[in-house]
């Protein structure tokens, strides 16, 4: 099943997907895939994790090219551990760079976390501090998936539960320097600000306002869950099991009438529910995206 | 803090997750101060529960056997020792059914490591890469002089697994829930696995089947594979085991072994 790393210029075309503009999509959940493809072809995109498709063969390809001749995509990496020091996994690249090559994605991303230690992978999106070495190491890993995918990346500002005694930068500053040196662009997930925000009691709209809004390339919205920490206080969990708070619904029309539309995705990856249910929220982020008037030029004050 | 300490904050954090007795790092904490220990215990619990919940996707049958709180207390067990080496959670777990059949509370299921085993081959099986199998004509176009000469070629998917207990019989009732009748556990049976198009099949294999159809995976002749299952059984049956494996999707190509 490992392929073998291809070369910086393959024959394989690599070439970018039309944009798709201000369309909410959808996580794919194979068991609703009876259901999508019964409906036709429909406005809007679907995202799946890359990772669970990169068997050889078998029946999650046969799914994915059912969904994809109808449907952009977009492929979402799970697994790339590029927040982490260590060296990318090469044949992980590999697999990743097979998928895009593949399905001409309209969106690929990954996360700003780590996964892997040494031989161990956790299967979590861990947390790293923000300091000028881990920007260098974070900045190389993502010029090595660009170099290999020949196409920006967008990088998903994560949800925390710790912060790093050591860290030296705010997550927004580390992010802007990021997309700044690589040119990859973001993917903001503001279920996780407004987690992060709660978590370490910081203002989810400061954090937006900071935020570089015209690099980002497609939102997340997705659901929590609550708990408390050791002093009995709120801790958000990003449990995507649930529909999306109203809180994170707010800060969602306040980000879309700053940045003007932009590609949104309702993440929905446990208790998954009906394919109906999930349609529902992805209409009620079309309708924003859709009831969008743009307030004068869209972007932020470090607008490229 | 000197920069290599910086580098290797992934190696303070990492070993407190699968370790209940460690402490959360002291690299990490809550806001303004407040203590990390339940916080960090978020990120124990997602490694630990996401890694259980994968074998549990990967042997479903032996979850519905053993049921669910047996099932993760024995995963739970497996995932601390034996965390995933690889980002691709669908190829975990080919080392939990010999960690199965050494675990203590499992003695009284001797052939659970049997039916795990099937579970891990259908898997593979279902991610295998797509081939179309041999058709049955190929075969009828050897002439029989030279049919001790074929070698065949296995599809990708397939898998043999020996059982010394009736471990096919047992994964078949409990794989899709179904009522079952009482299975007599003690009989040795062997499965065959392979998928064909999109379907996964597992099929018994009939006596001498599993030497036989080994050999012939491993690129021996015909005539030889035949010798070999007739050694392993007295009962093989070359006709009924050679059109078995075909039907089921067993291989992809056959050729005359001579042939360089």
């Amino acid at each position: 099943m490992t392929m073998a790393i291809a070369p910086k210029t393959s024959a394989v075309p690599l070439r970018y997907s039309t944009p798709i503009g201000g369309v909410a999509g959808t996580s794919f959940k194979p068991e609703h895939l009876p259901a999508i493809v019964n409906a036709g072809p429909q406005r809007g995109f679907f995202e799946v994790h890359a990772e669970n498709y990169m068997g050889a063969g078998g029946p999650p390809h046969r799914a994915l090219e059912a969904i994809r001749r109808d449907h952009s995509l977009s492929l979402h990496g799970v697994c790339m551990s590029i927040g982490g020091l260590q060296p990318l996994d090469k044949a992980h690249l590999a697999r990743f760079r097979g998928l895009v090559a593949r399905y001409q994605p309209a969106l690929v991303s990954e996360h700003l976390a780590w996964s892997t230690h040494e031989t161990s992978f956790f299967n979590d999106l861990l947390p790293l501090p923000y300091t000028q070495a881990t920007l260098a190491c974070v900045c190389d890993h993502i010029d090595q998936v660009q170099d290999a995918i020949r196409r920006p990346l967008l990088l998903e500002n994560p949800s925390t539960y710790v912060a790093f005694r050591d860290s030296s930068m705010s997550e927004t500053d580390f992010i802007r320097a990021i997309s700044e040196r690589t040119g990859c662009g973001l993917l903001l997930d503001i279920n996780n600000v407004f987690v992060s925000a709660t978590n370490h009691g910081f203002s989810a709209l400061d954090y937006l306002a900071d935020f570089p809004l015209s690099r980002v390339g497609e939102i997340h919205l997705a659901g929590h869950t609550e708990q408390t920490d050791d002093e009995g206080d709120l801790l958000l969990i990003d449990s995507h099991d649930g529909p999306v708070a109203d809180a994170v619904w707010k800060l969602y029309e306040i980000v879309i009438r700053r940045r003007g539309p932009v590609p949104t995705l309702i993440e929905w990856d446990s208790k998954i529910p009906d394919w109906p249910v999930l349609q529902a929220e992805a209409a009620a982020a079309q309708a924003i995206l859709d009831g969008c008037r743009p307030s004068a030029a869209s972007g932020d004050r470090h607008a490229a | 803090m000197p920069p290599e300490q910086h580098l290797s904050f992934a190696a303070t954090f990492a070993p407190a997750l699968l370790d209940p007795a460690r402490t959360a790092p002291a690299i990490v904490t809550g806001p303004n101060g407040k203590a990390a220990g339940k916080r960090y215990a978020v990120y124990r619990n997602n490694v630990t529960v996401s890694l259980i919940e994968a074998l549990a996707a990967i042997y479903p049958t032996v979850q519905r056997i053993t049921g669910p709180d047996f099932f993760r207390a024995m995963a739970r067990f497996h995932v601390r020792s034996n965390p995933p080496t690889s980002p691709l959670l669908f190829d975990y777990g080919h080392d939990f059914p010999d960690f199965i059949a050494q675990y203590e509370h499992a003695q009284t299921m001797p052939w659970l490591a049997g039916v795990a085993r099937i579970e891990r081959a259908w898997l593979d099986a279902y991610h295998a890469c797509d081939a179309a199998p041999l058709s049955p004509a190929r075969l009828s176009a050897i002439v029989p002089d030279q049919l001790a000469e074929i070698v065949f070629t296995p599809h990708p998917a397939m898998r043999i697994i020996r059982s010394p207990f009736a471990a096919v019989t047992i994964f078949a009732a409990n794989r899709d829930g179904a009522p079952t009748a009482r299975i007599d556990a003690s009989t040795p049976e062997d499965a065959l696995i392979t998928r064909p198009d999109v379907e996964v099949a597992v099929g018994h294999l009939p006596p001498g089947g599993a030497v036989f159809a080994a050999c012939l995976a491993s690129g021996q002749p015909l005539g030889e594979a035949a010798s070999a299952a007739l050694e392993a059984s007295a009962d093989f049956d070359i006709a009924t085991n050679i059109a078995g494996l075909i039907e089921a999707g067993a291989f992809t190509s056959l050729a005359l072994g001579d042939v360089p």
